[in-house]
């Protein structure tokens, strides 16, 4: 696609200069830990350079944009050697000359209406009241938001809520734009809105980019220069996009970033169908139940043994709420869903009728947000709860526990608190304490949000294996790739949808 | 375009930890940070939740209670928790009381049956647990500290209790009940129920930013 | 949870700055809980009953929100009218509980009391902002702009957790643990799902900290407030209100001879 090159709009903002970024030796180590996130940088990034810095977990991207917007904390919050330099300054002294958009769209909203939110970052910098309503205007043009200033923050949809964030650093005016995932947690609509955002801010106002994501192909066109940092220190590569890319690709897809071109490979499946096990005829869905109107409605499928079922749909199109409700945590609001005679094994017709322990072995249910489900203070427990809540004796608990904590490589994390598990390891472990009870059938809510090519790669391949085992996997999902590698049918609910649900267009 | 060389790359991680002089670890500032604000707020709010809810389920127990004349101090550490477990956590002087302020204020908002006087009751249960927290020089952080401050914070809401809201209008007997299990409830729900979240807490890697959620002497 | 949420502000109240209506209820809680008798609480209860259509809520909207007073007020008038000081003639006894005329008069005036101290605050706060609230301490009061504003941030939280407390009594039922136990396993799972609550708000809160901190938050730097807070006559005129409703009740019940200060 093509960009602006540089100031094209006509300079509705004056150009600010871009800020220059200098380390020297730079480390930073968390209070508590023994290895520093960071060690031994030495980087230089000139004004108006746009930067994507890549590198596998751990190798201190998070530090490092942390440390440039000057938010790591003082003397009790770390330890720091060598110098990071804004402007040859420190960062933390220049706040408002550098703004900072983190990953989490609802963890940045500050304020409860649209045009106060963007205004908080000019009302802590001592901005006079009439310059700070001009600002923001400009901010929420300058990111595409249409949205009248007393528009409630809370309803906006995840893409919606980082152009907000991104508005409420413009509003600032910064010379050094930080952006830490921007588009991890968002729909495929949403990362195509935020990064046409951010190239036409950057564009306009020639500020210095330096951008965090793994997905490399989405910010290829706006970037000229890739950084990799080392997890053992310092830097890995540092160059033009293409050199690197090629020069180091395999080090990277070994690390997890989506490297153009570099296809994942398809899983080998055996594509057996085993037995029908969930029907839904007319069906329709939504929040309140027999009482509640219908999200989406007069829904048709299938759920087999050995086959996945992909279920697509824009946002707001009741996805989610399908999900559950075929999980039997929702009850249908008309319509049938029945469980075949085998499937239900004498529990009834009805998943929503099933007591939850009868659910446990039935169906197992994986959350988009793998913390709603965490219920224990260690993955051992966390993996022992299913069995234990089916009666299983101690040795057999601790048999299927150990056993998957092997299988999904869990075991060297078996006494650490689930909470402070890594993204990807957070999902392996939901994924496995829903094994824990052998459920013939398993519902995942976006399994892949948010998630590296690594744990991407790794889910998939696990998937596979449960469907050739004669499970049944019913998937949620807006990533195309995934559904098309993994699906054998696909059920789009945009035809079917309602009306909109307000709760599934806020992520 | 620089890459670093197999040597540069080990002799760099072979130094990585010796560029850190760890400053003398004196104690931490006094003054609240924004995240100390915040996860205080937060705090406040989520037990500002709870203290409605606790209030709405108050009324019937305590027509159940009633007729034990001043049994239903019992209930009173309900009350006081947000105060104790802001204190522990954030472990800065006027945690307990603005936390527990944060917490009446939004019960209050919500809408309980005392109105504004849920504000200042929130004060003065706040600076019970605070005045204890402050008499240990913020120091203390350890359980019985944790239960003196609910069992003060459950007398300060006792006395003021039996001296200006409905059950100043109790016989002395009567007053002296209500005073005595506010305490038990106090050192209870407020002191032992705080210092089990707070630890809780600080086992999830929540509170890597205080000084509650790092143990003193373990580098992970 | 509807109840969270300010009407929005359609009557004179509504216009009125947040922290006007904050010192009105102040000064009015303050007297009447000086004294418990029936006459300070009646006259209070009466004058607010005078003001009340100008609150900008419907009939029904009052109702709602004052409920917990409703259910509140019988319950203490039982419980005093059975435990409270004895005074006057005895009207029934039976060991422990005693009803004398006595205790019947101050349940009476506990009742009165509940109603004067709780309508005008919970009508007073139905149509506030928290927002607005927030500007007006910070500028009208000059308080600690980082504490209020860092109150309002947290406070913002509470709506995102409602969604949440859904997801997490959804994922027990999932993972076969949401009926266990009886009364007991009830109480421990809410204390669980509670628990659960606090972590995911506490990482959420941290989050937003940082944000808000790259924001230029928390520095020493002087701010401004891009939305005006100014105390105006209208604003004057109802903490004077408040002023005079309480002084009337104090009046008119030192002239009826029936206060009594609580702490003589």
């Amino acid at each position: 696609m093509v960009l602006p090159v540089s100031g094209a709009s006509g300079g509705r903002w004056a150009s600010e200069d871009g800020a220059r970024v200098t380390a020297r030796g730079w480390g930073w180590r968390h209070a508590g830990r023994r290895r520093p996130a960071v060690s031994q940088l030495d980087l230089d990034v000139a004004p108006g350079e746009r930067v994507l810095l890549l590198g596998a977990s751990g190798a201190g991207k998070s530090t490092l944009l942390a440390g440039l917007a000057g938010v790591l904390g003082g003397d009790d919050e770390g330890d720091e050697a060598g110098d990071l330099l804004v402007d040859g300054r420190a960062p933390a002294e220049q706040r408002g000359r550098i703004g900072l958009v983190l990953q989490d769209p609802d963890s940045q909203v500050v304020l409860a209406r649209v045009g106060d939110d963007v205004a908080f970052g000019c009302e802590n910098l001592g901005v006079p009241r009439d310059e700070i309503w001009r600002r923001v205007g400009h901010a929420l043009d300058a990111v595409g938001l249409d949205l009248p200033l007393s528009a409630s923050t809370s309803e906006l949809s995840g893409g919606q809520k980082q152009r907000l964030a991104l508005a409420g650093a413009l509003a600032m005016r910064p010379g050094l734009l930080l952006l830490d995932e921007p588009t991890a947690n968002l729909d495929p609509g949403g990362v195509v809105e935020v990064r046409d955002a951010v190239a036409r801010v950057v564009a306009d106002t020639g500020a210095t980019l330096v951008v965090v994501e793994h997905r490399v192909s989405v910010w290829l066109p706006v970037v000229d220069r890739v950084v990799v940092l080392d997890a053992g220190g310092g830097v890995l590569a540092d160059g033009r996009p293409d050199d690197v890319l090629r020069a180091e690709r395999d080090r990277l897809v070994d690390a997890g970033v989506w490297v153009p071109g570099a296809a994942p490979p398809a899983p080998v499946r055996s594509r057996t169908t085993g037995e029908l096990l969930l029907t839904a005829g007319g069906l329709d869905v939504g929040h309140k139940g027999p009482k509640g109107r219908a999200v989406a409605g007069g829904i048709d499928l299938t759920v087999t043994e050995g086959r996945a079922l992909a279920v697509t749909g824009t946002n707001g199109s009741g996805k989610s709420t399908l999900a559950l409700t075929v999980a039997g945590l929702l009850a249908p609001v008309a319509g049938a869903l029945e469980a075949t005679p085998s499937f239900a094994d004498g529990a009834g017709p009805s998943p929503i009728r099933w007591k939850p322990r009868q659910l446990l072995t039935r169906v197992g249910t994986v959350f988009q947000d793998p913390e709603h489900q965490f219920l224990t203070a260690t993955v051992r427990r966390e993996l022992a709860v299913g069995p234990e809540a089916l009666g299983a004796s101690p040795r057999e608990v601790a048999s299927r526990v150990d056993h998957l904590l092997d299988r999904l490589r869990l075991d060297h994390l078996a006494g650490a608190n689930p909470f402070t598990l890594s993204g990807g390891e957070k999902r392996r472990l939901s994924v496995a304490t829903v094994l824990a009870s052998r459920p013939s059938m398993l519902v995942l809510d976006e399994p892949t949000f948010g998630q590296d090519a690594r744990t991407w790669r790794e889910l998939v391949a696990l998937l596979a294996e449960l469907l050739d085992e004669g499970r049944a996997v019913v998937a949620v999902t807006h990533d195309a790739e995934f559904a098309s590698t993994l699906a054998d049918d696909v059920l789009d609910l945009s035809a079917h949808a309602r009306r909109t649900d307000p709760a599934e267009v806020r992520r | 375009m620089s890459t670093s060389t197999p040597e540069n790359r080990s002799t760099a991680a072979r130094d990585s930890s010796t560029g850190f002089t760890p400053k003398a670890r004196t104690t931490p500032t006094r003054r609240w940070r924004v995240v100390d604000i915040v996860i205080a707020s937060v705090i406040g709010v989520a037990a500002g939740v709870v203290f409605w809810a606790w209030g709405l389920a108050y009324t019937p127990i305590d027509s159940v209670l009633s007729f034990s004349g001043g049994f239903e101090g019992i209930l009173n550490g309900g009350w006081l928790f947000a105060g104790v477990l802001g204190g522990i956590v954030i472990r800065k002087p006027g945690a307990a009381v603005y936390t527990e302020v944060v917490a009446a204020v939004v019960s209050m908002l919500i809408g309980t049956q005392w109105g504004f006087s849920v504000l200042i009751w929130g004060i003065v249960q706040g600076l019970g647990a605070e005045i204890v927290l402050a008499v240990f020089l913020y120091k203390s952080w350890r359980i019985g500290t944790v239960l003196l401050a609910g069992a003060v914070a459950g007398l300060a809401v006792g006395l003021m209790d039996t001296s200006f809201a409905s059950a100043a209008a109790y016989a002395a007997g009567s007053k002296t009940i209500y005073v005595v299990t506010s305490v038990v409830s106090g050192t209870v729900l407020a002191g032992l129920l705080s210092w089990l979240a707070a630890r809780g807490l600080a086992r999830t890697g929540a509170l890597s930013r205080f000084a509650s959620g790092r143990s003193a002497d373990a580098r992970v | 949870m509807s109840v969270l949420t300010p009407v929005v502000a359609t009557g004179v109240v509504g216009r009125v700055n947040p922290v006007a209506k904050l010192l009105a209820a102040v000064v009015l809680a303050i007297a009447l809980l000086l004294s418990i008798d029936w006459v300070s609480a009646g006259t209070a209860l009466l004058l607010e009953a005078l003001l009340l259509p100008f609150a900008g809520l419907s009939a029904r909207q009052l109702l709602a929100r004052t409920a917990p007073l409703w259910i509140a007020a019988p319950t203490s008038v039982v419980a005093i009218a059975l435990y409270g000081r004895d005074g006057g003639a005895s009207v029934v006894e039976w060991g422990f509980l005693s009803v004398t005329e006595g205790s019947l008069a101050l349940a009476g005036a506990i009742g009165l009391r509940i109603l004067a101290v709780g309508v005008p605050g919970i009508v007073l706060f139905a149509t506030t902002d928290p927002t607005d609230l927030a500007d007006g301490l910070g500028q009208v009061l000059r308080l600690p702009a980082r504490f209020v504003l860092g109150g309002l941030a947290g406070l913002r939280l509470v709506g995102l957790f409602m969604d949440d407390w859904r997801q997490l009594a959804l994922a027990r039922r999932a993972r076969g643990v949401a009926d266990s136990g009886g009364p007991v396993g009830a109480l421990r799972r809410f204390g669980q799902q509670a628990f659960s609550l606090l972590v995911l708000s506490v990482r959420r809160g941290s989050k937003l900290a940082t944000a808000m901190e790259a924001k230029g938050f928390g520095g020493d730097a002087p701010r401004t407030w891009a939305r005006p807070s100014s105390f105006g006559l209208r604003d004057g005129v109802l903490v004077a209100l408040g002023v005079v409703i309480a002084a009337t009740s104090v009046t008119a019940a030192v002239l009826a001879g029936t206060w009594e200060f609580v702490l003589a």
